[in-house]
């Protein structure tokens, strides 16, 4: 029986360096390693030591695209431990923050990275020529969430304004408010990309997956909420490790995360939106339902669809939080640092985000534990391979990689913050 | 001299401060502006892509300043014209984040949001690991891409007319 691999050196459209490698026997695949050679940076070592007011500014260095995400993760975890709770118009701008950050990502993500292979060009260059107006839209918002986050953060890139307890400096009303306008054409320019992705060709491929997500009472998570799944887990934050469990493989320097004692599970866009679509804004609902996707959804391809319906409710919901934002009297509640052990675990663009911390009496941190989004889904991503490859093994060698590229970009791995994470070998015996 | 048509002259300089060597445009672009800048508009940048884009946006003449990576004498300094000869791509310092000086380049000419001239200083650097201090070759040479820089403000600032 005739045998091959398809190997991709470097993956391209996604953050950091890895790799794929794929064995085939016939039209059976032998071997699926998603291969994650960018060497580990160690950030849970040096934060020992540190003390917990440096954790969110040395934690948003490990990612360019969602430092706000490790900021949020990592105050909450100093909170838990402070007992400090923070409400109001703080917890309002965090979220805000938070809106900006997801807008952002998910407008790189949709418009730059994935659409290209769904419309078969290479790269969103080559694409822009022929959808000029498209990609101009998907930049423009991009823009929106950058200018939420550098107003709030300080500056665009590991933003510098946010600490344990609040902010360093609020922002007045009218200064939030001058962004209303182009929030609103950014609401409207993300229903048009609903519209837009839900256009596309998508192939025919579900699963049954392990969702596993936030879930608040009342709001589509961002910041807080109990960690469910779609099949009755439902625990708070703290009982995280007791659930999942990081493992060493081989073929990568990220960690490979199950749930306990070994199944893989989904986090994300995908996995938030299947456990919270009631938490939804009615327009992103029925966007939502206008694009053909209704509650529950399990094509991994249509993730592209869920990430626009993201960047609806984002929108939507930056312009409710600056509509009702009040200069709060204090940009920061007190802190008393106290020994403890924390817990924070957040909504990255790319899913869950775990941070635990121990500190001393003094608030310095004793040891430290960081689990981001990529690292949970890359035993998932190679069980999509295992099962989808099989559909296009009669496809020659060109399509076939490519269909596994664009399979593994429906996660927007992020291989900069999981490596402690992509190049594609397929071997066809 | 026209002030005016200064004004849509802009002076890139692109960088990581804390990359050792690939902190040189930022170097000169700060030096450019304590010389003056012969009325042109200096800013230090990241260099991605995006952001690039938008900070071009409205320029009708770019000079860029940038570390480079081809083999050459640590010091070595090329001048580019992407616009009418693309850039290779693996000159300038490799990135992971998929949006660069060449990738926004060639999406600015695919949207046709491109400055009229854009002209890249290349510095060839030595030490691209985590410093933020630049090696003697790269010091030594400042001034000069600098007073470069700077004649190539001039140039934009002044085109020659028919029958000066």
């Amino acid at each position: 029986m005739k045998s091959r691999t398809i190997k991709v050196d470097y993956l391209a459209r996604v953050e950091g360096e890895g790799g794929l490698y794929v064995k085939m026997k016939g039209d059976q695949v032998t071997d699926v390693k998603l291969k994650i050679f960018e060497p580990p940076r160690f950030f849970e070592a040096f934060l020992r030591g540190r003390n917990y007011s440096e954790a969110p500014d040395i934690t948003a260095r490990i990612c360019g695209i969602c430092p706000i995400a490790y900021q949020m993760s990592s105050i909450h975890a100093m909170e838990d431990v402070f007992g400090v709770k923070v409400e109001g118009p703080l917890r309002d701008l965090r979220r805000l923050i938070y809106c900006g950050e997801w807008i952002e990502s998910h407008a790189l993500h949709v418009y730059m990275l994935h659409a290209p292979d769904f419309l078969g060009y290479p790269d969103a260059i080559q694409m822009a020529r022929d959808h000029a107006e498209v990609v101009q839209r998907g930049l423009k918002l991009k823009k929106i969430g950058n200018e939420i986050v550098t107003l709030i953060g300080g500056r665009e890139i590991h933003p510098i304004n946010v600490r344990v307890g609040g902010f360093y400096r609020t922002p007045a009303p009218s200064e939030l408010s001058a962004l209303t306008e182009r929030l609103k054409w950014a609401r409207d320019a993300a229903l048009e990309t609903v519209r837009w992705v839900a256009t596309l060709p998508f192939p025919e491929f579900e699963q049954d997956y392990v969702f596993v997500a936030l879930r608040h009472p009342d709001e589509y998570p961002f910041n807080e909420g109990h960690l469910v799944s779609n099949r009755g887990l439902d625990i708070p934050v703290r009982n995280y490790e007791d659930h999942f469990v990081e493992e060493h493989v081989a073929h990568s320097t990220a960690l490979h995360s199950v749930l306990k004692p070994s199944t893989p599970y989904f986090v994300g866009p995908l996995a938030r939106y299947n456990l919270n679509f009631d938490r939804l804004a009615p327009v992103a609902q029925e966007a939502a339902r206008g694009a053909g996707i209704g509650p529950a959804c399990r094509n991994p391809f249509k993730s592209i669809i869920v990430r626009s319906v993201e960047i609806l409710q984002a929108c939507d919901e930056a312009l409710q939080l600056i509509e009702r934002y009040e200069l709060p009297a204090k940009p920061c509640v007190e802190i008393q640092p106290r020994a403890g052990t924390g817990h924070g675990c957040t909504e990255a663009p790319r899913g869950i985000l775990y941070h635990r911390y121990r500190l001393d009496a003094a608030g310095v941190i004793l040891d430290a534990k960081i689990v981001p989004p990529t690292s949970q889904n890359q035993k998932t991503i190679e069980q999509d391979l295992w099962h989808f490859i099989p559909t296009y093994a009669h496809h020659a060698q060109q399509e076939l990689q490519w269909r596994c590229e664009q399979a593994i970009r429906n996660y927007d791995p992020c291989i900069s913050c999981s490596a402690h994470f992509l190049k594609l070998d397929l071997e066809r015996e | 001299m026209d002030q005016k048509s200064h004004s849509k002259i802009l002076v890139i300089g692109v960088g990581n401060p804390f990359r050792g060597d690939d902190a040189a445009g930022l170097h000169v672009a700060r030096r450019v502006k304590q010389m003056d800048a012969g009325g042109a508009a200096v800013i230090e940048h990241s260099g991605e892509g995006a952001a690039l884009m938008e900070a071009w946006a409205g320029a009708d003449n770019v000079v860029l300043i940038d570390a480079i990576q081809t083999g050459a004498v640590p010091g070595t300094v090329r001048r580019f014209e992407p616009l009418s000869n693309p850039l290779p791509a693996e000159i300038l310092r490799h990135s992971t984040h998929t949006f660069s000086i060449p990738q926004a380049i060639e999406l600015g000419r695919a949207l046709n949001q491109l400055p009229t001239c854009l002209v890249l200083f290349g510095i060839e650097g030595r030490n691209f690991q985590a410093a933020d201090e630049l090696s003697p070759e790269i010091l030594a040479i400042l001034d000069e891409v600098a007073r470069r820089v700077l004649g190539e403000v001039k140039a934009l600032g002044n085109p020659a007319k028919p029958g000066e």
